[in-house]
């Protein structure tokens, strides 16, 4: 049989990120993934060619250093009739300390992609070196520039961005033992605000000690949407461990 | 106890943390205990290189199996972080627990490069104890090195404690037991266990011997004590299946060279290389059994999920049956894994070979002819017919392969100018061959400066300036250039020759390497921190001559610096092989033929363990048998110039 006619199925993982692990790449999570899912022995599909490999379709990149309660990525079996229970149940003895899947969903063909469908994220942020009523002031006056221009670098060439619209939500979280919590939820369209982007705004004297992805969501029609129930199919596959 | 909360602070600022973490499939994290001794074993370059080193990790293994030890690994932090770790005040560190070199008993490096000398310095430096091991206090880290290049310890004498030679699988419990009656005694004289461990076979202890010079010559190498022996020698382990190890491979977080699953076939190579240390200093030859091999192949890929695995020796394809270990490893995988040979001899790669290999992915392909001409290859005993260099380009042409590397060595005993630009003929005609079968075949030469190694027959030549280095590397690049699909790559001939000083040097150059190192000269193999003035400059400050060391020709009864040293090969086993590459005469492989009582089985009382009483069949073999019908080209009458006047005709 033809591989590109047999059955398939795509699953879509929710997982975390965190501890010593979180100083890996996005390029390393990849790898990881590679390989506990070869460990598990499951039909993941193969791309074609000299150099196949695992059909694994990841999500809006974390950057090195930052934790992650909601990563996602969308797995291709090459049959039709794989469980999700079956799949989070083999992950749990493979995937390295720090990573964790904690959900998934059959997706119905033709689901948009991660990259495309998230739209915000929300971020938990740990700083250190401030207290409660500066970081107030200051978010304070962010959320009230009508305009906050960034530059990035990009190939050589420097870019503006404006990343008053990107920021959706913001404000002062708990303290801790080490700081205070910053909260906030920055858009991912057309390309992600990051949070040490946010962090350069006004350029405040404090710095980040945790940065932590808490939830990604996907916009439709005025509602947020955790990604697992997005493109999900429903009745006999019922996601699992939406947040 | 661990240093993570501080180190999580640091790790943001650097460039790719994942160096540091730890975290590996197969890590342990040890229960460290006043009646163990704590191993810190490390490997002083990057993670990304040192991580893989199998020797490093079959210790590791062996000593947390046991219940007297315990081990964990450290690797150079790399430029960014040191400062960091300085700044912050962070000493040394193991990555799997994270705690500081000082709460270990041994630092314990393994040394496969000279380049890396200064970054032991370094390491060291990091660990928070002095440099020099005269300097330091009773209770001590104690700096202990293992590795290929420990069979010149000189030049690191002044900084390590103690050094063993050979295989470490059944040493390593020796000398645990030895640190562990100090560590029971409460430290209290270094001197004792000093002591201890130059009477353990394989240790050698530099600050128990005395160093004689007469000006620049070195006279002797003796032991101060009468208990200490006069001449050290390497273990070998007479069975590998015994050691089945490492059992659990290391399987890292981020990405590493050689990052695949990697399975030891044979320890020793008796081809007879005569550039080759690794070879001479690992004889005999010892193959594990086959059916040991593709279990440790089944285990390894199942518990590391990798999709490749590399069958590693210094000559894979001379294993006994490897076509069925080949095609067992890729049943493995359901046609899902790869294999790769490194170390692949040209004579060995047949078209059945190529076509087990290329059925789950192609790999990169390299063969190592080492030398242009049929001439040089016989001065070098790499006794390759052309015809089955072509016949394996051919085949791998044929498989579909489109690009290829080949590596070869300038700077050869009695080179000249034919034979380097032999090189570009050999290229030229494989590229040729390539068109056959593909558009734009590419094949690209990868050139390095030849290093006399001790323990070798070439220990006595004069190595290539670097002036000489550089001609002949351009003479071959402008032979190539004008042809399509040939490609060119060199090894910096500078650094050549600081490899050089390191090789072959006494413990007088001990003195340079601190002083490169002071001046913050580490990562030296890696050319952007490669400083090859401050090497040179070091040496004229020290009175020490770059000519003297590096391209004098020695004489046979000249006092070698490692002479007190044996790796089981009698001196005039090599002197014989030395006049015979001058004369151009091969020297065929012992494994298949007769014994040349080289030393290193008659000496120790093992052999060979071989499966195949002949050699795979196909090609010339390298086994001196030059098929009937071949004409060699017509020897060129070369002869070894002198001191000062090597020919840059
Ligand atoms: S002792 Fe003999 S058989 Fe053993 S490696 Fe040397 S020459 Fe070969």
């Amino acid at each position: 049989m033809n591989p590109n006619q047999a059955p398939r199925t795509r699953i879509r993982l929710r997982y975390s990120k965190a501890g010593r692990i979180r100083f890996t790449s996005h390029r390393d999570v990849a790898r990881i993934w590679e390989r506990s899912l070869r460990r598990t022995g499951l039909p993941v599909a193969q791309t074609e060619g000299f150099s196949p490999r695992a059909k694994l379709h990841f999500g809006l990149a974390l950057a090195t250093g930052y934790e992650s309660e909601a990563e996602y990525l969308d797995v291709d079996f090459k049959c039709a009739d794989v469980a999700v229970p079956d799949v989070l149940d083999a992950l749990v003895s493979v995937l390295p300390d720090g990573i964790a899947a904690t959900g998934g969903s059959v997706l119905l063909p033709g689901a948009m992609s991660l990259q495309q469908a998230v739209t915000i994220c929300d971020w938990d942020i740990e700083l250190i070196d401030v207290t409660a009523d500066d970081l107030a002031e200051w978010v304070d006056r962010v959320r009230g520039a009508a305009t906050i221009v960034i530059t990035r670098e990009r190939k050589g060439q420097q870019i503006t961005d404006d990343l008053a619209p990107q920021i959706r939500a913001l404000e002062v979280g708990e303290s801790t033992s080490r700081g205070v919590r910053l909260l906030a939820t920055l858009g991912t369209q057309p390309r992600a605000a990051r949070p040490s982007e946010l962090l350069t705004v006004f350029e405040p004297q404090y710095r980040p000690v945790l940065i932590q992805r808490t939830r990604q969501w996907i916009e439709q029609d005025g509602a947020r949407l955790e990604p697992l129930m997005v493109g999900a199919a429903p009745a006999q596959h019922t996601p699992v461990g939406v947040q | 106890m661990s240093i993570w909360p501080e180190l999580e602070l640091v790790l943001p600022e650097v460039s790719k943390p994942a160096r540091y973490i730890g975290g590996e499939g197969g890590m342990v994290e040890p229960e460290h205990h006043p009646s163990k001794v704590a191993w810190l074993l490390a490997y002083p370059d990057t993670y990304e290189i040192g991580l893989p080193n199998q020797g490093l990790q079959i210790l590791y293994e062996i000593l947390n199996e046991r219940d007297d030890a315990v081990a964990e690994r450290a690797y150079a932090p790399w430029v960014d972080m040191e400062a960091e770790m300085r700044a912050a005040g962070l000493p040394l560190f193991s990555v799997d627990t994270h705690r500081r070199a000082g709460d270990f008993d041994v630092l314990a490096f393994n040394l496969s490069a000279e380049l890396v000398y200064t970054n032991l310095l370094n390491c060291i430096d990091l660990a928070g104890i002095p440099v020099r091991a005269e300097q330091r206090a009773d209770g001590d880290l104690l700096i202990g090195a293992g590795g290929h290049c420990t069979y010149n310890p000189e030049p690191l004498a002044d900084f390590v404690d103690f050094f063993v030679l050979g295989d470490g699988e059944e040493v390593v419990s020796e000398i645990n037991a030895a640190i562990s009656d100090w560590k029971r005694a409460g430290k209290r004289s270094r001197q004792s266990v000093l002591r201890a461990l130059a009477a353990v076979e394989g240790v050698y202890v530099p600050s128990l011997y005395d160093v004689v010079y007469d000006g620049p010559a070195l006279v002797s190498i003796t032991p101060r004590f009468a208990d200490v022996p006069a001449v050290v020698e390497k273990r070998t382990v007479a069975d590998l299946a015994a050691w089945p190890y490492p059992k659990r491979q290391l399987v890292p977080l981020t990405e590493v060279v050689h990052d695949r699953l990697n399975v030891e076939v044979f320890r020793g190579c008796t081809r007879g290389c005569r550039f080759c240390q690794a070879g001479m200093i690992t004889r005999p030859v010892r193959e594990r059994p086959a059916e040991q091999v593709r279990t440790m192949v089944a285990d390894g890929l199942a518990r590391s999920g990798y999709d490749e695995v590399a069958l590693t020796s210094l000559s894979t394809a001379d294993f006994s049956g490897i076509t069925e270990v080949v095609s067992a490893t890729m049943d493995c995988g359901a046609g899902e894994v790869s294999v790769s040979l490194p170390s692949l001899r040209v004579d060995a790669f047949t078209v059945g070979l190529a076509a087990q290999i290329q059925r789950a992915r192609r790999t990169g392909l390299t063969f190592a002819p080492e030398a242009g001409s049929w001439r040089m290859r016989q001065v070098i005993n790499k006794l390759i017919d052309e015809r089955d260099l072509y016949g394996a380009v051919e085949s791998a042409f044929s498989q579909g392969w489109r690009r290829m590397k080949l590596y070869f060595l300038t700077g050869l005993p009695t080179e000249t100018d034919v034979d380097t630009l032999a090189i570009g003929e050999l290229a030229r005609n494989c590229v040729e061959l390539g068109r056959a079968h593909t558009k734009n075949p590419s094949v690209t030469v990868s050139l390095g400066g030849f290093v006399p190694k001790p323990f070798t027959p070439f220990q006595w030549f004069g190595q290539n300036t670097v002036s000489e280095l550089q001609r002949k590397i351009f003479l071959l690049r402008d032979d190539i250039k004008r042809n399509r699909g040939v490609q060119m790559k060199w090894h910096d001939p500078k650094a050549s020759l600081v490899e050089g000083i390191a090789s072959r040097g006494d413990r007088r150059i001990g003195r340079v390497i601190e002083e490169v190192w002071r001046q913050g000269g580490t990562f030296q193999e890696w050319s952007e921190h490669f400083d090859y003035d401050r090497w040179t400059q070091a040496m004229d400050r020290h009175g020490l001559s770059v000519d003297w060391y590096v391209h004098r020709h020695r004489t046979e009864d000249e006092v070698l610096p490692w002479d007190h040293i044996s790796a089981g090969l009698h001196k005039d086993f090599l002197w014989q092989d030395w006049r015979d590459a001058l004369n151009e005469v091969g020297l065929e492989d012992c494994r298949w033929t007769p014994c040349y009582d080289c030393g290193a089985c008659t000496g120790y009382s093992i052999e060979h363990i071989v499966a195949s009483a002949v050699p795979p069949a196909g090609g010339s073999q390298g086994t001196g048998q030059v098929p009937t019908g071949y004409q060699p080209p017509r020897a060129v009458e070369v002869q070894l110039s002198g001191v000062g006047e090597r020919a840059s005709s």
